[in-house]
């Protein structure tokens, strides 16, 4: 921590490891894909969404303290306006430069549908609330096919336009200057730019004026009032960013997958994203990244890793890898809230926090 | 300045305030005093817009601001300091100074004002950086006061300043409140220690059971024999 505190003070130290941190995401995929092979570049541009979905709801929890439990249902109403939107579904095929911006709009309209009923409510009965919110959004989609079809109910809807760059598809190789580009090289550069576009206004945030009301909400409302921030319109602010953040990670997803239906919006989805704000670290931004790197990757690596690390002790496998994969992550969850209460990187306020120290 | 006519203020069917009538001068300081539940908090919190009055008006240099919301208060030039010091207690003094200024964007006049704080609250400005949850009740009452000025307000409203603070605390948040009220500066001071506040104050309003029961020159209540039975423990 000592040495990324130094980098604040060293111009050339941190555009040297600007430069290297770039170089670095560059070439990623083309490591990741020879070492390890598409199923882990696949698990990668997973990861760059669910950092997109991180950063939108640590915007709700970590920076306003207000605590969603259903925020997946963002991610859905994204994805779905894609779906409905470029898909045989309707014959609609609109390129993506129209759908996220929309899909964004339509999720933050949906965040503050949530927000301003619940203005009034905090901690565990907000989280009830939200939670509910999610599980209605989901059991919507799962129904909306009768009586007139708009969803295609858990069937889901298939055939979903890839995203198209400039008229190239993204999920055929593209071949650049006589140099081929896989499709899940694209995807991953496009996520990442992304994904990086979203850490950019996400610290342009916290560092605003708004972002010190969120704070202030966060850590006494009614000081908030008695300072002048008008909380309703700033918490309001909060769950239509976070949401936004949601949509557009929800679009990209259901390109992606050129798939969406409504299991994929489960309560366990909505409990995963915020694990990754809380187990990262509330309210900062790189520990809210590494919560979503670490999430998505652990629970692969358990699913991937215990078959043969079981075969190379016992020499068989007792236990179903599958069934061994979340008990493993559980007890990883365990671990790191036992032993890093506050986020395996927390912000400062928060170590503060759990200190109570001076600064 | 302030002039409330028949406020009322109601959880659910119980009335708090039974339609008060006061009224706040321009630089004066008055003292609302009375018993634990007498409604004194309910009044400032109806004026302070943290809960809807049931009726009445409040009107604030002539402009009615009873249905105002909360924050449109302070750019109106009323600035609340809450009960039980509401600081941010995770942010350190000078964040909470700066948030105190929230409405206001003359950078160079903000840092003047911090100094100026700092002038009135020494203690403050020697734990600048430290977080304002680590301080002792005393130290965050004058933060908490110290932010309700950085708004720079016309009018200031104290809720219970000397609330569970040690008697040597409760004297220098006094000589402050003094001093802040000598520039100048309008106060309603809402206060359960009745002897401090009626001599920090010129005029008095004594509250029981939601009304006002007698009124007056602060140094009038402090000798009126029905206050000093009631509420000064003689």
């Amino acid at each position: 921590m000592m040495r990324f505190e130094a980098l604040r003070h060293d111009k050339r130290a941190a555009i040297a490891a600007t430069v290297l941190i770039g170089i670095l995401l560059a070439v990623a995929p083309f490591l990741i894909g020879s070492a390890a092979g598409s199923t882990w570049l696949r698990i990668v541009d997973f990861a760059l969404l669910y950092i997109m979905l991180a950063l939108g709801l640590n915007i709700v929890v970590g920076f306003a303290g207000l605590l969603d439990m259903g925020y997946i249902a963002f991610y859905a109403v994204g994805a779905y306006m894609y779906a409905l939107l470029a898909s045989p579904q309707f014959g609609l095929h609109l390129p993506m430069w129209a759908i996220l911006p929309a899909g964004a709009a339509v999720a933050g309209i949906f965040g503050v549908l949530l927000g301003a009923p619940t203005l009034r409510l905090r901690g565990d009965y907000l989280a009830i609330v939200t939670l509910g919110f999610g599980e209605i959004i989901r059991i919507f989609l799962n129904n909306l096919n009768a009586p007139v079809n708009i969803t295609n109910g858990p069937q889901g809807i298939s055939g979903i336009d890839p995203i198209r760059i400039g008229g190239v598809s993204l999920s055929k190789p593209i071949d650049l200057f006589g140099f081929t580009l896989p499709s899940l090289h694209a995807y991953y550069y496009l996520f990442l730019a992304l994904a990086l576009a979203i850490v950019f206004v996400t610290i342009r945030l916290e560092n605003s004026r708004i972002g010190r009301a969120w704070v202030a909400i966060r850590e006494d409302e009614i000081a908030a009032k008695a300072c002048g921030i008008n909380t309703r319109n700033i918490k309001l602010l909060a769950f239509a960013m976070g949401a936004s953040f949601g949509g557009v990670a929800g679009g990209l997803f259901a390109g992606f997958q050129a798939f969406v239906s409504p299991e994929s919006f489960s309560l366990m989805e909505s409990v995963m994203v915020l694990c990754m704000v809380v187990l990262g670290g509330m309210g900062n931004i790189p520990g809210v990244i590494l919560g979503g790197i670490l999430l998505t990757i652990l629970p692969e690596l358990f699913r991937h890793g215990a078959g043969p690390v079981q075969q190379a002790v016992f020499g068989k496998i007792l236990l179903d890898p599958e069934a061994l994969r979340m008990l493993l992550f559980g007890l990883a969850l365990i671990v790191v809230m036992l032993y890093r209460p506050a986020g395996l990187w927390p912000s400062t306020r928060r170590r503060r926090e759990f200190k109570g120290g001076a600064a | 300045m302030l002039e409330v006519t028949g406020l009322r203020v109601a959880y659910g069917g119980i009335q708090a305030v039974r339609g008060i009538n006061f009224h706040v001068a321009e630089g004066e300081m008055v003292a609302l005093i009375g018993a634990n539940g007498a409604g004194k908090t309910s009044t400032l919190k109806a004026l302070a817009r943290l809960l809807n009055a049931a009726g009445g008006s409040v009107r604030f240099r002539g402009e009615e601001i009873s249905k105002l919301a909360p924050h449109a208060l302070v750019s109106a030039g009323i600035a609340l300091v809450p009960e039980g010091r509401g600081v941010f207690p995770r942010m350190s003094i000078v964040e909470n100074l700066q948030m105190g200024a929230y409405c206001r964007s003359d950078k160079d006049a903000i840092a003047a004002d911090i100094e100026h704080i700092f002038g009135l609250f020494p203690r403050l400005k020697e734990r600048a950086r430290q977080m304002a949850g680590t301080m002792s009740g005393g130290e965050q009452q004058m933060l908490a006061l110290g932010r309700a000025l950085m708004s720079r307000p016309k009018m200031l409203l104290l809720d219970e300043p000397s609330m569970g603070l040690a008697p040597i605390m409760v004297q220098k948040i006094f000589e402050v409140i003094r001093t802040v009220a000598s520039e100048g500066m309008t106060v309603l001071l809402v206060e359960q220690n009745a002897k401090l506040a009626l001599e920090t104050s010129q005029r008095g309003y004594v509250m029981e059971s939601g009304e006002i029961t007698l009124t007056g020159d602060a140094a009038d209540l402090l000798s009126d024999p029905k206050v000093r039975a009631a509420y000064l423990g003689e």
